[in-house]
């Protein structure tokens, strides 16, 4: 459960104060899934930093569940993202010198627990995407589809919350993103995830219980019902 | 998962690991090298040294001359009348004289009580420098002597240092109806018969005959340098006159460890020297072992303050005394080679920390992402930081491998360096005579001595070398590790570009 308060996020470059999310009062239930849209420059990623506890806000409350992200420091951040967060990036982000199951495996790192339960969990994840047989794979040899794929292995192998996805398919043909789509909506039912997703196509909106909409830092609803 | 990462980061990335390595390699090699061609050069002063002091000096002691006073000029033969057969108008002469140093003068040889009572000193011995210096010639008669030519001739002839000696007239050529004359001189070195353990005698080794005992106090024997005896075709059992005085020769010595001459060109009871130059009870030169190695310099100083008058001089202030190409080495390796060790590992480290910076800006994304899957800041930094290290050490091990290899080529090329140790207190005599007695052929000069450089590998080398290699990957992996730690979880989120 996301509890947003008055939450405002300011930019201060050289030369003017940029205001990325303005006065943001938000609740998501447990277990929804989101669509968020809007213009470039209108703030999706911001609010996804502040969800994802990758950045605190300048003013205004963010809870997650117990958690008040917005008080705590660099450390229990880092804590509360190794744990409950999950992430998928529009780049894959993968660590190129490492094979997907090592990827994969650098997501239990900060967590308790020996290499080899470490690697059985990688492994299941894997298979869990369909990539069982590309264990040993580096990054460079996989395709698109198949990186966003290791990607949300990693995202979810530590059985998180919630899984933040900034423009998902965003560099993916439409075959694929349609199959990369089917993936997150089966583990959002299956898991019970809070799924949250940052998109610019209304074909992956349409898709969500319920759509945000953002411009210029300010959140308005777009469709479906508020739980 | 550390290792891991680290191994892949270390193999995928190969140029930018290579290129850390390698600078670290030959920063690390010269260092090894620079150092241990220092040592060589170090132990080669030291057999210089010891080849003058003995083995296990560690300070000298002696006193400089006050200014010479006008007639006191050793040295001077006295010819009275009667003195060698006069026929013909010239008179033959023979003489010999025992002298003390121009350069040094005789102290009381209580000052060595004074030495040993001091605090730290394990073993002191006292020893008499002195020149010989025997004049054989043909004076022309005082009367028959003209005013041309003839007054040189004779005024000056025992002068040593003077130019009508040094020229070796032969009768006739200075038309004064002749003097012919040959002064010869050779180092005389009066010590402790009983064979202390050191000073000068301790770093020979026996050639022939036997050396010095304690039962030959108080008689007229000599051990002779083994080339100065060739040189003068003596040999033992022979005889030898030293101040008018026939010594029995019981044995020759020469230099161990290195090829040189030793310490003098004679070597005669402590005693025997004192009574025959007219010094009785006094000594010129003191040899020093002091009981531990770090306590030299404190005993230095505190000799120093028993004896105010006298000149201190521990084996570093000797050291710079050795001259010749050892002592060329021995700056250009204290300059040169310092110098481009320090600018060549400063360097490396350079080039080590601007790689591992620039590769953290590289991976901006990478380290972002991490971050945002929820790793800490410290497991960053010691990710970056391992990565460093490890560079830092395959450098250190590929730089002791060169280093190594460098030292081997020295050894196998073994250049050979000569050092002469012009120095101020055994050979004193033998110097300054060296040099006034030029022109004579001459007997007594400064002790030169070739050594082959030899350049040692010690561990302590080793762990240097293996302690900068982790002490540059450490800094070059801190400063990156900071920047990396400063980068925001944020990063990750950037458009991908
Ligand atoms: N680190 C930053 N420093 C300064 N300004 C920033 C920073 N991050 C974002 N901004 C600014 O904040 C505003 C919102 O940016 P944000 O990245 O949230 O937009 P977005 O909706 O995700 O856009 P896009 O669709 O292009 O990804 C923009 O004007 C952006 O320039
Ligand atoms: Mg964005």
């Amino acid at each position: 459960m996301y509890e947003l308060t008055n939450v405002t996020k300011t930019y201060n470059t050289t030369k003017k104060k940029i205001v990325a999310l303005d006065d943001v009062t938000l609740s998501i239930p447990d277990g929804q899934m989101v669509a968020i849209q809007g213009p470039t420059g209108g703030g999706k990623s911001t609010l996804l930093q502040m969800l994802g506890a990758l950045d605190r806000p300048t003013s205004g409350d963010v809870q997650l569940g117990s958690s008040t992200l917005s008080k705590l420091g660099d450390h229990r951040l880092a804590a509360i993202r190794a744990k409950e967060v999950g992430f998928v990036f529009q780049g894959f982000n993968l660590i190129p010198t490492l094979t997907a199951l090592e990827n994969v495996e650098t997501a239990l790192a900060p967590l308790p627990g020996s290499g080899a339960d470490r690697r059985q969990r990688a492994q299941d994840a894997l298979a869990s995407v369909g990539l069982g047989d590309r264990l040993t794979h580096l990054p460079a040899e996989l395709s698109g589809g198949q990186q966003q794929r290791v990607a949300i292995a990693r995202a979810l192998v530590k059985r998180p919350d919630v899984l933040l996805a900034d423009e998902p398919t965003g560099a993916l043909d439409e075959e694929t993103r349609d199959e990369i789509m089917d993936l997150l909506e089966s583990f959002w039912r299956d898991q019970g995830l809070t799924l949250i997703i940052v998109t610019h196509d209304s074909g992956v909106a349409r898709r969500a219980e319920r759509r945000l909409h953002i411009k210029g830092g300010r959140v308005t609803e777009l469709a479906g019902q508020p739980a | 998962m550390f290792g891991t990462y680290l191994r892949r980061e270390l193999v995928n990335r190969r140029k930018q690991s290579l290129i850390i390595s390698i600078g670290m390699a030959l920063a690390i090699g010269l260092v090894i090298l620079v150092n241990s061609i220092s040592g060589g050069v170090q132990n080669a002063q030291a057999a210089v040294l010891s080849s003058v002091y003995g083995v296990g000096t560690d300070i000298t002691i002696h006193q400089a001359a006050a200014a010479p006073t006008a007639g006191a000029n050793p040295g001077r033969f006295s010819f009275g009348s009667g003195t060698g057969e006069t026929s013909g108008g010239t008179t033959t002469l023979a003489q010999s004289t025992l002298t003390t140093s121009r350069t040094e003068t005789v102290f009381a040889a209580t000052d060595l009580d004074t030495v040993k009572a001091t605090s730290g000193v394990q073993a002191a011995t006292g020893t008499l420098s002195l020149t010989n210096m025997t004049f054989n010639g043909q004076l022309p008669d005082q009367t028959q002597t003209g005013t041309t030519g003839g007054t040189e001739g004779t005024g000056t002839a025992g002068q040593p240092g003077a130019e009508a000696g040094g020229t070796r007239p032969s009768g006739g050529a200075d038309g004064a109806g002749g003097s012919s004359f040959d002064v010869d001189n050779f180092s005389v070195l009066g010590l402790d018969p009983s064979g202390a353990s050191v000073g000068p005698l301790s770093a020979v080794t026996l050639a022939t005959g036997r050396l010095l005992t304690a039962a030959d106090a108080g008689t007229d024997t000599a051990v002779l340098d083994a080339s100065y005896a060739t040189s003068a075709s003596l040999a033992t059992g022979g005889t030898i006159d030293i101040g008018g005085t026939t010594f029995t020769i019981v044995g020759t010595v020469s230099s161990s460890g290195s090829d040189s001459e030793t310490a003098s060109n004679v070597y005669i009871p402590l005693d025997v020297a004192q009574t025959l130059s007219s010094n009785a009870g006094m000594i010129s030169n003191i040899y020093v072992t002091a009981a531990s190695s770090s306590g030299v310099d404190s005993l230095a100083s505190a000799l120093q303050t028993a004896l105010p008058a006298a000149t201190v001089s521990t084996q570093a202030d000797l050291a710079s005394t050795v001259s010749g190409s050892l002592s060329t080495a021995s700056s250009l390796v204290a300059n040169l080679g310092t110098w481009l060790s320090i600018i060549v590992l400063a360097a490396a480290f350079l080039i080590a920390i601007l790689f591992t910076i620039s590769g953290v800006t590289r991976r901006t994304r990478e380290f972002g992402t991490l971050k945002a899957i929820g790793w800490s800041n410290r497991r960053i930094v010691s990710q970056v930081a391992g990565e460093s290290v490890v560079q830092g050490l395959i450098g250190g091990v590929i730089g002791i491998a060169v280093g190594l290899v460098g030292i081997l080529i020295v050894n196998i090329v073994a250049p050979t360096l000569s050092g002469s140790a012009a120095a101020t207190t055994a050979i004193g005599g033998g110097a300054s005579g060296g040099r006034s007695g030029g022109g004579f052929g001459a007997a007594a000069k400064a002790v030169a001595t070739t050594v082959t450089l030899q350049a040692p590998v010690t561990l302590g080398i080793i762990l240097v070398a293996v302690g900068l290699a982790v002490l540059g990957g450490l800094l070059a992996g801190a400063i990156g590790g900071w920047r990396a730690a400063r980068l925001r979880p944020a990063e990750a989120l950037r458009s991908v570009g």
